[in-house]
């Protein structure tokens, strides 16, 4: 099955970069998966929910800033200080969306964006948290255990763990009751009403659901670079979630983690690689025209077109 | 707070809002009548700020490089709407987002590759760069007073060709009721590019005159765009009267609110918290304005269908 | 079984629903009639929840619902179907009916088990399937059935609900003849189980399933009896501009 042939691969992944001296693609690798896991949380309420948030940054990047103040404040521990950002990240959810919720069509789209900004200033105004520069962390959330997160290896298979229990997790929910009522409500709302069901509830609880997930990407994003900053919660960010999630394809299970991989390969080979040479500052453009295309011509994403080259 | 500093913060409030109200009527338009989300709006403000500069270079006069800038501006928005966004009519509000989204990636890019990443100079015409004293005695910068002028012009030509002309009542048909403009025989397709083309006018109008006060750089378009949707959420989507009211709104509740709440703060907080709190409270000022404003009018103050 | 009590809806300046009061008869199939724009989609909309009544009362088993939220009606027993078709295109007729089943059978705030291996769920919505003549079409995706076929299912979302009381909104509606005689025996068949509110058409049809008939005629109700004195009321005649004609 695909699937065992791909967690082999993740799995033996950071043997192999080490065996090559390339220790740095495991940390690249390492932040692919905390996108996956940040573009699955959104392609569950975009995808499957129907539902436009672009304000989705707000919940990665508090997650992220969570981790960040409380490591200010003395607590590193990640089993207090992840949970706060999950749960942190989720209340903002439930707030934003009981009230976004209430909105339809581009009026949701414009709502989400606004409290995504919203949130953004607020941080930004944090000045005893960094205001515009950001925060630093002193290092990565500890474990305890004996086992120390700075050891890249070991961080790579914390995250991979993580990662693969929140997709299982997803898959359940989406194979469950919950998952099929949201997609028949993004399918069509007004018959999921007029069948019985109390649709606003059953949004609101999945947008909750998604922003906890994002919320725990943004917990390992700031481990990831020892850093929190605004540019998380930035409605640039959003779009770029949402670049990932189309990219690999929206709706699609692995939509997501495709996405987010393809996103960041691009964006490494582009800048890194002398394939544009002078040009490589720029490398946003051929991301820009890579997405166009996607958007215009494919817009099944990656995860699509592999579906259909299967049947 | 004393009169002169009320009355110059409700002169830039009026400045602000006006210069709004330019960006938020072409995106008004283009989001009624062709229900299409434009996020690339903010890049034809940039590229119409960005011209407007190195046409001021290049020719020396303000006056001169304006009504280029403006032209050459409305042709890369026409360019644009042709080659691409008429394809996206059709399609549904994610895809209209995500691709205009592209579309800002690439045109951030074209401009660095263009410009470089310094931002540039934009100077206000000679003898407007001092301030000029107000019945009353106040000073205020001339220029802003231009603004003002220019804005007001605008708008009451903006009023004008809606209301008074031929291709003002197709267009606000076309707001209203696309299917039934179509079915009389409008030329849709060309009633289109010329409403894109006029927005991206207006667009290079606001860069261009906002260009000496706020810097010329890339990634101005994204700040402003912002703002421009929460002014047609609040006004309305389609109706130019609501954008009109919408800017002003906007305008002076953020211009008004980041003068003076941090004043009151300090009176009502001690030091610390009054710093954190002032900024960072006038700053969402204006999302709280939108968020009430839906929650009483979901579609916003003046709808322009139905 | 329903009652409306001076019920009223007016958009702008327009009154489309003007002090509408009448009683639909447990057990009984009512068609509700009259020209085009006279107001009965309006009606059904404020019955079943989707526009809110401007003033008026409706009373649905003695119980006041004029405030309740449209998925609370369904739960209390009031189901609908559209006039313009209403379905879950991507989702099979079978996931379609064993959806409107899943609503009404326990939270489905539920995320771990899959609802596949809920054969109760499926079971049910297979024998919904047969009733409305979809038994050997389940697994076709809704939206591409045949458009009759597509009106049945309509119909049977509505039914999967279990209702005590069903309006259909011109369940017809671009149907010919012989599938408008397969809809007409369904409703002749399920008379026995739930009571009918239709809004219809085509007036033959009406005829013949109807027990009673009630005619509306800008926004006003101008007529409410036997389908043979409805067809001999000077004023329904009057209101239809000479003898009702088939859709």
């Amino acid at each position: 099955m695909r699937i065992l042939l791909v967690a082999l691969v993740a799995a033996a992944f950071p043997w192999a970069m080490h065996a090559l001296g390339q220790d740095f693609y495991t940390s690249f690798a390492t932040r692919v998966l905390i996108y996956a896991m940040a573009a699955a949380s959104l392609n569950l309420v975009l995808g499957y929910g129907g539902m436009v948030s672009f304000g989705h940054a707000a919940f990665f990047g508090a997650g992220a800033y969570i981790v960040a103040i409380l490591a200010a404040e003395g607590i590193t521990s990640l089993w207090i200080a992840w949970p706060v950002a999950v749960a942190v990240a989720a209340l903002a959810a439930l707030v934003i969306g009981a009230i976004s919720l209430r909105t339809r069509g581009v009026y949701f789209i414009m709502i989400t964006l606004a409290f995504a900004q919203m949130m953004y200033y607020v941080f930004v105004s944090l000045k005893a948290y960094g205001g515009d520069d950001g925060l630093s962390l002193p290092g990565r959330s500890s474990i305890g255990l004996g086992v120390s997160l700075s050891n890249d290896f070991v961080w790579y298979y914390i995250v991979l763990a993580l990662l693969a229990l929140v997709l299982f997790l997803l898959h359940r929910l989406l194979d469950a009751r919950f998952g099929r009522v949201i997609e028949a409500i993004r399918e069509n709302e007004t018959r999921a009403t007029a069948i019985g069901y109390p649709v606003y509830r059953y949004q609101l609880l999945c947008f909750v659901i998604s922003g906890a997930i994002a919320g725990l990407a943004g917990a390992l994003i700031a481990n990831q670079t020892s850093y929190a900053g605004p540019t998380l919660l930035h409605w640039v960010q959003s779009g770029t979630l949402m670049i990932m999630v189309i990219l690999g394809g929206v709706g699609r299970f692995w939509g997501g983690p495709i996405g987010a991989a393809v996103l960041l390969v691009l964006e490494e080979v582009f800048s890194a690689s002398p394939l544009l040479g002078p040009y490589a500052l720029h490398w946003q453009l051929p991301v820009g025209l890579i997405l166009l295309a996607v958007v215009l011509f494919a817009p099944q994403g990656l995860a699509g077109a592999l579906a259909k080259r299967s049947q | 707070m004393s009169g002169i500093l009320f009355l110059e913060q409700t002169l830039n409030s009026l400045q602000f809002g006006l210069m709004l109200f330019l960006l938020a009527a072409g995106l008004t338009l283009v989001f009624g009548i062709m229900d299409m989300i434009n996020l690339a709006h903010g890049s034809l403000y940039m590229i119409g700020a960005y011209l407007m500069a190195t046409l001021a270079e290049a020719t020396g006069s303000f006056w001169v490089a304006l009504p280029l800038a403006l032209v050459a501006t409305a042709l890369v928005g026409a360019a644009l709407e042709v080659s691409l966004l008429r394809r996206l009519y059709e399609r549904d509000h994610l895809t209209q987002v995500l691709a205009t989204f592209a579309v800002i990636l690439i045109a951030n890019e074209v401009v660095r590759m263009i410009w470089g990443n310094q931002s540039l100079m934009l100077n206000p015409p000679a003898g407007l760069t001092g301030p000029v004293t107000l019945p009353g005695g106040m000073q205020y910068a001339s220029y802003r007073l231009l603004i003002i002028g220019v804005g007001a012009a605008v708008a009451v030509c903006l009023y004008l060709l809606v209301t008074r002309t031929r291709m003002g009542m197709l267009v606000r048909a076309g707001a209203s009721n696309r299917e039934m403009a179509v079915a009389m025989g409008v030329n849709i397709r060309r009633l289109f590019t010329i409403v894109f083309a006029l927005g991206a006018a207006l667009c290079a109008l606001a860069g261009a005159m906002l260009g000496p006060i706020l810097a010329v750089q890339v990634g101005m378009g994204e700040n402003i765009l912002i703002l421009a949707f929460v002014v047609i959420v609040i006004g309305g989507i389609g109706s130019i009267r609501g954008a009109f009211v919408g800017a002003l709104l906007v305008g002076l509740v953020d211009t008004m609110g980041r003068a003076l709440l941090p004043i009151a703060f300090a009176k009502l907080f001690s030091p610390p918290v009054a710093s954190n709190l002032g900024p960072s409270v006038s700053s969402i000022l204006i999302y709280v304005l939108m968020a009430a404003v839906l929650f009483l009018r979901p579609q916003g103050l003046f709808p322009a269908r139905g | 079984m329903l009652s409306l009590r001076d019920l009223s809806k007016s958009f702008g300046g327009v009154v489309a629903v003007d002090r509408v009061t009448l009683e639909v008869r447990a057990g009984e199939v009512h068609a509700l009639i009259g020209p085009n724009g006279a107001g009965k989609t309006t009606l059904i909309h404020q019955v079943s929840g989707s526009l809110p009544a401007d003033t008026g009362q409706i009373l649905f088993e003695e119980r006041d619902i004029t405030r309740l939220a449209a998925h609370e009606r369904v739960r209390a027993g009031l189901a609908r179907s559209y006039q313009v078709t209403s379905l879950f295109r991507r989702f099979s007729v079978l996931d379609n009916l064993a959806l409107a089943v899943q609503a009404r059978s326990g939270s489905s705030f539920r995320f771990w088990h899959p609802v596949v291996k809920e054969a109760a769920l499926f079971d049910e919505a297979r024998a919904l399937a047969e009733q409305i003549n979809l038994g050997n079409r389940v697994e076709v995706l809704a939206g591409n059935l045949a458009h009759g076929e597509q009106r049945a299912l309509e119909v049977g979302l509505a039914l999967a609900t279990q209702p005590q009381l069903v309006l259909l909104d011109e369940p017809m509606a671009g149907m010919g003849p012989e599938e408008s005689q397969r809809m007409i025996a369904l409703i002749s068949r399920i008379r026995a189980d739930v009571t009918v509110l239709l809004v219809e058409h085509d007036m033959p049809s009406v005829m013949e399933v109807s027990d009673r008939i009630l005619v509306l005629d800008a926004g006003r109700l101008i007529a409410d009896g036997s389908p043979r004195d409805v067809a001999a009321d000077p004023r329904v005649i009057g209101a239809y501009l000479g003898a009702p004609e088939a859709a």
